[in-house]
């Protein structure tokens, strides 16, 4: 898949956003008044940011409204739903934190209940689709959820749940990329079945269909990315869980808890890269590409 | 709605030809042909007569080669592909707007393209590559199975089937009812043993296609190789007469 910039910081800005939104909502830190407005400007600026890159990729942005209309069938018409959802609710939560003082327990439950939703409504947009086998496993909505949590954690300032959750991601970022290697063996799908020829030899590309690129290409078919990715998860795991456990362990200052989160925010980014430069969507095949 | 129907009424499709296509391309011209000045937005090209052009096509031809195993010859197959109307179509489900669905008395897939938001996610969820977002429109852009002409009382009759099956130059597209048993269609599918492609990615797809026939086979040793070669033995060896004659003044030269 082509790793669209505005994808991938949608889904890293969005998922801390969220994960942060969740916190908040917990009363972790139950902070009120200025402290408060500060923490949740940074959530709002990370979520809302987020979904406007989303809207970045969209070919016709003016007619994103509609997008709320299907639900019942939409995993990103969900999502659509729980985000705006989530940071109303909390919006409202936050106007009792910053203005009155006042923490309505019910409202930030539901609130971090929603922006929970959202982090795996995005991440069931991904999971659903059988055509990119990497992604299609219980694993896609867990690994996004662990990291919007870690992430929001850090930002939260709960050092030490953040620390077990960035050891919990880190595994399932590990375990997502040994078991995603095999995903696309494992889902039968290949130009064989591609081609329906199979049965009668080996099958190979001869001519593509166009002698430029096209859209298909362009935007399924990557392949060069893919050259250093086995470099690119070792940064990524370091950047994202490694320097930022270690940062938290030593004695806390503000310096350290900023330095922990611009290196998870950039090991994240790494991975959502590789994510989407690694994954395969099986019409390559036609172009006797993966 | 992007809820797909429970079943159709009829269930229109295109069965290919893998035999007989020659790989002109005839088909994958007149759908651009047709479509980009029918219904919906055109199918635009980029740099059309630069070096890096690109376009929006509804139906492209691949080819392939498939080596049999052991010494036999390799086979050379052309391979065209457009949306398969699939019955479970992953497509429409996943659309946001409800820009995309499939109808209840033909089964045809469609987009409604005043309310689709170009946001590509149908094509992520199509394993055949039959949807192409257009560049200039922003619309995301597939075959229509050709709606504007098989229902159009304006035209012909016999040109009330899809552009790309009127065109063929060598009848390898056909298009019919496949809900229907007793269709040509359904027959020819029957017959010829059509198939899915990926069945496994579950999408049941509507289309179908013929494979190849089988490459003639050398006969077994000892029998002729062609029946027709003892009529074609030449009759007199020696030349005689004039031709005799000539034949030998001409070697004693
Ligand atoms: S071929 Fe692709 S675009 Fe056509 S119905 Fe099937 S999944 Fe949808
Ligand atoms: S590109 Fe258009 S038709 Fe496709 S899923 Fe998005 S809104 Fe629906
Ligand atoms: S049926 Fe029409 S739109 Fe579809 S491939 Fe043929 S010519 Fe193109």
């Amino acid at each position: 898949m082509h790793p669209a910039p505005s994808v991938i910081f949608f889904t890293t800005f969005s998922g801390l956003g969220f994960g942060l939104l969740v916190f908040l909502g917990l009363g972790y830190p139950g902070v009120t008044g200025w402290s408060a407005f500060a923490f949740l400007t940074i959530a709002y600026v990370m979520a809302v940011g987020g979904l406007m890159a989303s809207t970045f990729h969209l070919g016709r942005p003016e007619r994103a409204l509609k997008a709320f209309t299907q639900w019942r069938s939409s995993w990103l018409s969900r999502e659509a739903w729980c985000a705006v959802g989530a940071l109303v609710l909390m919006g409202l939560y936050g106007a009792g934190l910053v203005f009155f003082g006042t923490r309505v327990t019910a409202l930030g439950v539901l609130g971090a209940a929603l922006s929970l939703a959202t982090v795996f409504t995005t991440s069931m947009i991904y999971t659903q689709l059988k055509t990119i086998p990497r992604w299609n496993m219980a694993l896609t909505p867990v690994k996004f959820l662990s990291l919007s949590l870690a992430g929001g954690g850090l930002l939260a300032g709960q050092l030490t749940i953040a620390l077990v959750l960035l050891v919990i991601a880190g595994g399932v970022q590990l375990l997502t990329w040994k078991e995603g290697d095999k995903a696309l063996a494992a889902s039968g799908t290949n130009m064989a079945t591609a081609t329906g020829l199979g049965d009668r030899g080996t099958v190979r590309a001869f001519e593509p269909p166009h002698t430029g690129t096209n859209y298909l290409l362009r935007e399924f078919v990557h392949v060069v990315g893919r050259r250093h990715s086995q470099k690119l998860r070792l940064i990524a795991l370091v950047l994202m869980t490694v320097v930022p456990v270690l940062l938290l362990m030593l004695p806390f200052s503000h310096i350290i808890g900023i330095l922990a989160i611009a290196s998870h925010i950039a090991g994240v980014l790494t991975a959502r890269w590789l994510f989407f430069a690694e994954a395969e969507h099986v019409v390559g095949l036609y172009y006797g590409k993966r | 709605m992007t809820t797909l129907p429970a079943s159709t009424t009829r269930k229109l499709g295109l069965v290919i030809d893998l035999d007989t296509c020659v790989g002109c391309h005839a088909c994958v011209i007149s759908c651009k042909g047709w479509n980009t000045e029918n219904y919906g937005a055109p199918l635009s090209d980029q740099n059309a007569y630069g070096a890096d052009n690109a376009g929006t096509f509804l139906n492209r031809v691949h080819s392939y080669e498939v080596q049999p195993e052991g010494d036999a010859a390799a086979q050379l197959i052309h391979f065209p592909k457009s949306c398969l109307h699939c019955e479970d179509a992953p497509c429409v489900t996943v659309c946001p707007t409800g820009a995309s669905y499939k109808r209840v008395e033909d089964g045809i897939v469609l987009v409604n393209e005043s309310n689709c938001i170009g946001c590509g996610l149908c094509a992520w969820a199509c394993p055949y590559g039959a949807r192409e977002l257009d560049a200039a429109e922003g619309v995301m852009k597939k075959c229509t199975l050709c709606v504007d002409r098989i229902y159009n009382e304006n035209l012909p009759e016999e040109d009330r089937e899809p552009a790309c099956v009127r065109t063929c130059p060598s009848n390898a597209r056909h298009f019919g009812d496949l809900g229907d048993e007793t269709s040509d269609v359904s027959k020819l599918v029957a017959e010829r043993g059509g198939m899915d492609l990926m069945p496994e990615q579950g999408t049941k797809p509507v289309n179908k296609y013929l494979p190849p026939r089988p490459k003639d086979t050398l006969p077994h040793e000892g029998h002729d190789l062609d029946v027709l070669a003892p009529f074609l033995k030449p009759v007199a060896e020696e030349p005689k007469g004039f031709l005799g004659w000539l034949d030998k003044t001409l070697e004693k030269l």
